[in-house]
């Protein structure tokens, strides 16, 4: 008898729990899906009543249909290309066999595909630069950062240039950039285009500041008595740094790199649509230029496709804070 | 009993203001034998972290100097650990990294990689903390940070053990556990201890001798009390014993008669 009602207890205790885990898990959605899908639908309608209410020399605004359509007809182009790149080399192959056949002493040549660079390509290429120049800038900005966080003088001493250049618009650097690269990268055999390093050092330049200013506030901001503790066990300074100075800096360089990292994709596509250089960028401005009827639709779809980029580049650097940080407490967002 | 293991001689401090230098120490004088467990007691503000800071070689003195066994203090080092007050453990590392750190600065040479292990490990159990090697400070309570800030301290070896309220953050009850496990360690080890507290009955309860302070700015050291109670002590017993009532009435005597708190002193002025 008991052993019964035990396990009828038992079992609606188990009943219970999966209706009250049901009840959380559809309140759960209702907050992550549903919520931002509402939000998401709105901006949608309203998009296409205002899209309908405004006619531009190049037609009519487009709205999500139009976008949707000719974000299909960019993929579609993008597989023709490569097919079209595809069939090229197959020829060259089967002309320079052809040729061996005939004489096997013959030299043969494979000669570059020199299509038209796609939307997918450009978004490879923008993606791919901004990365370098947020590279370049968090080797300098990182070690610059801890360095004047550390040392009142070397702050005192630089803080002037880092408030001089750091309202500085990318466009203003552009053409000087531009220069730079032009008169200092000459080689015969260069591994990287000229125009990217011109759009990587802009990005450099302008996601340089938010990382330095957030390591030189993380570090200058480090618990008095943890540095005391450093001084008892008188740490070296690389000890002192690695052990004490780095992981307590963690959070605020981490706020600065996604600053920096924003702030450089937004530079970047501003330079490559100034500078003609490869990316989405150049992309946008082609279409504009193009000014055919789906041009504006086009563009729209290379908006929306920036700032997913955007939100995918600040989730990643989020993911990496939070396996990086030490407070397991903190809430990130 | 050597007599003068630390010697602490006209010490005195000025700190630079916006305005006048203040003068937060004066003439302090102490000699400290070696395993001797000094308390120091005094009003919020009257410069007892200041002393211990100096000992340390945090502060740097204007006037005077502090001598450990033959050798003036100059700078800080590991033969004068500090236990801060809120157990400045780095967040980062586990329980046992935390020591590891302290060891590895102090016997990087001295000790194997095992000896290593088993030195930070042995300390840990002698504030029983082996059973938390592998959490994380945030996961302890306030009591536990404070139990690994001391074995940090007492894995250092060090010739000195400067405590700068280490209980203070702690409750009632927590205290008086961490006081009854210092005083085990301290009947083991027989370490050289400075430490500062609030406490009239922990002072009494821990203490050789009790250095009482007198009130800042250019505060000194007022009286100082033998504690000629036997040990171990239990605080159980002591509560009635009428030595250690008569103890802990001198220091009181001493804070609230003839030093006045600063603060009431201005309360009655207004």
């Amino acid at each position: 008898m008991k052993a019964i009602s035990a396990i009828s207890k038992a079992t609606q205790g188990s009943e219970l729990l999966t209706v009250s885990n049901l009840c959380l898990l559809i309140n759960k959605t209702l907050k992550t899906l549903t919520l931002p899908a509402v939000g998401i639908l709105v901006f949608l309608l309203l998009w296409q009543l205002m899209a309908n209410n405004i006619i531009t020399s190049l037609g009519q605004f487009p709205g999500p249909s139009q976008v949707w359509e000719q974000s299909k007809t960019l993929v579609v182009e993008h597989q023709r290309e490569r097919k079209k790149e595809a069939a090229f080399y197959e020829r060259q192959e089967k002309r320079n066999a052809k040729k061996l056949e005939k004489n096997p002493d013959a030299t043969v040549k494979i000669r570059a595909y020199t299509g038209k660079a796609t939307f997918v390509d450009q978004i490879a290429t923008s993606l791919l630069t901004v990365a370098f120049g947020f590279m370049i800038a968090t080797l300098v900005a990182v070690p610059l950062g801890i360095i004047c966080g550390l040392s009142e003088s070397a702050y005192r001493c630089v803080n002037p240039i880092i408030q001089t250049f750091k309202p500085v618009s990318p466009l203003a650097w552009l053409p000087l950039v531009t220069m730079v690269v032009s008169a200092l990268y000459v080689t015969n055999d260069p591994i990287f285009e000229k125009a990217f390093l011109t759009s990587a050092f802009t990005v450099a330049l302008c996601c340089l500041w938010p990382t330095v200013v957030n390591t030189i506030v993380g570090v200058a901001s480090i618990d008095r008595d943890l540095i005391n503790v450093s001084r008892v066990l008188q740490l070296g300074t690389a000890t002192h740094i690695r052990k004490i100075v780095i992981p307590s800096a963690i959070p605020m360089i981490f706020t600065g790199l996604r600053l920096s990292l924003a702030t450089g994709w937004m530079v970047l596509i501003a330079a490559e649509m100034l500078a003609q250089n490869p990316g989405l960028g150049k992309f946008i401005w082609d279409e504009f230029q193009n000014g055919s009827s789906n041009s504006l639709g086009r563009i729209m779809a290379a908006v929306l496709v920036i700032g997913v980029i955007g939100f995918i580049l600040d989730s990643l650097m989020l993911t990496l804070q939070k396996r990086v940080s030490w407070d397991k407490q903190a809430i990130l967002r | 009993m050597k007599k003068n293991y630390l010697e602490i001689s006209q010490v005195g401090i000025e700190f630079a203001t916006e305005g006048e230098p203040f003068r937060a120490l004066q003439n302090v004088n102490l000699a400290i034998a070696k395993g001797e467990f000094i308390s120091l007691i005094g009003h919020s503000g009257c410069g007892k972290s200041t002393v211990l800071n100096i000992v340390a070689g945090l502060y740097e003195a204007t006037e005077g100097g502090v001598i450990l066994e033959g050798r003036e203090v100059d700078e800080p080092g590991p033969d004068r650990a500090v236990v801060f007050q809120n157990h400045a453990l780095l967040p980062w590392l586990t329980v046992y990294q935390n020591v590891e750190l302290a060891v590895k600065c102090v016997f990087k040479k001295s000790k194997s990689k095992t000896e290593i292990r088993d030195w930070v490990e042995h300390n840990l159990s002698l504030v029983h903390m082996d059973h938390a090697l592998h959490k994380l400070p945030a996961e302890l309570s306030g009591g536990m940070k404070q139990r690994v800030g001391i074995a940090r301290c007492l894995a250092m070896q060090p010739k000195m053990l400067l405590m700068d309220e280490p209980f203070g953050a702690l409750d009632a009850l927590t205290r008086a556990h961490l006081q009854d496990s210092l005083m085990e360690i301290q009947q083991q080890l027989g370490n050289t201890v400075i430490m500062i507290t609030h406490d009239v009955d922990e002072a009494v309860l821990l203490s050789d001798r009790i250095v009482m302070m007198t009130n800042g700015p250019a505060a000194s050291i007022g009286e100082v009390l033998r504690i000629d109670l036997p040990r171990p002590r239990d605080r159980v017993i002591l509560a009635d014993d009428s030595a250690f009532n008569n103890y802990r009435q001198q220091v009181l005597r001493f804070l609230y008669e003839k030093q006045k708190n600063p603060a009431t002193k201005k309360i009655q002025a207004a």
